[in-house]
């Protein structure tokens, strides 16, 4: 059995995957944003509101947004794992930055489905 | 044994001294790709998600939200977000496209590096015209 490092590469075919699949749907997501912006000819409250009171739009935000954070959590690891040396330190950092993304699910949870 | 000669990892991670490495133009987009991708993690997300909760609370907020925007030095952190955005989006698209093997010749790598850092640019002229 090899030594193991907590906290440092592991098999990284699964990450790898998974940056490129959330960033397509990332993308698609902003052609979308883009799509609208033409569509509607620019930003108004109105049309704004009225984006987001379609479900199908919060859905897709929604897929957007989890996209986003997992992505990130795979290019901020990445980040910690060639900057960060002391172990402790990037496991500290690394709970942080998991405890962010999980709140600014909860965040978005609210702001898409929250007081209306 | 001698299959065991070979260690049988190699010490992972392996760090970098990005100060001491002459850096050529596809490094220099992956470099940014990767610390414009920090810029919005750090900044980009939480500044996201309060503008959008901020401006769907009613037309009030909204409008706040867009006075919020004229002020100079919030009208630079836009623009330094849009640029890092589309920078990122775009070296991202290129990595892609290497990723199936479409430009990984020398040559052609150094010309897609230089049309992302030439496009993210120009895109980002273009955002901050139009917020200006």
């Amino acid at each position: 059995m090899p030594d193991r490092i907590v906290v440092g590469a592991h098999y990284g075919w699964r990450d790898w995957l998974v940056q490129r699949i959330t960033a397509i749907v990332m993308t698609l997501y902003t052609l979308l944003i883009l799509g609208l912006l033409l569509w509607y000819g620019g930003l108004e409250f109105a049309s704004w509101k009225a984006a987001f009171g379609n479900e199908a739009f919060r859905g897709a935000t929604f897929v957007f947004m989890v996209a986003l954070f997992w992505h990130s959590w795979v290019g901020v690891r990445n980040i910690l794992m060639d900057y960060v040396k002391p172990i402790a330190l990037r496991l500290v950092l690394q709970v942080l930055v998991i405890a962010a993304l999980v709140g600014y699910t909860g965040w978005t949870i609210q702001v898409l489905w929250g007081a209306r | 044994m001698a299959a065991l000669d070979r260690p049988v990892m190699k010490p992972r991670p392996v760090y970098l001294n990005l100060f001491a490495i002459r850096m050529p133009l596809p490094a220099v987009v992956s470099i940014l790709h990767r610390a414009s991708g920090a810029l919005l993690f750090v900044v980009g997300i939480p500044l996201v998600l309060c503008v959008v909760q901020r401006a769907l609370a009613s037309p009030e907020a909204w409008a706040d939200m867009r006075g919020a925007f004229t002020a100079p030095w919030a009208k630079l952190v836009a623009i330094a977000l849009a640029w890092a955005f589309l920078h990122h989006l775009l070296a991202g698209l290129r990595h892609l496209l290497l990723d199936v093997h479409v430009g990984v010749d020398l040559p052609a790598a150094r010309q897609s590096a230089a049309f992302t850092m030439v496009l993210a640019i120009v895109l980002t002229v273009a955002v901050a015209v139009r917020l200006w």
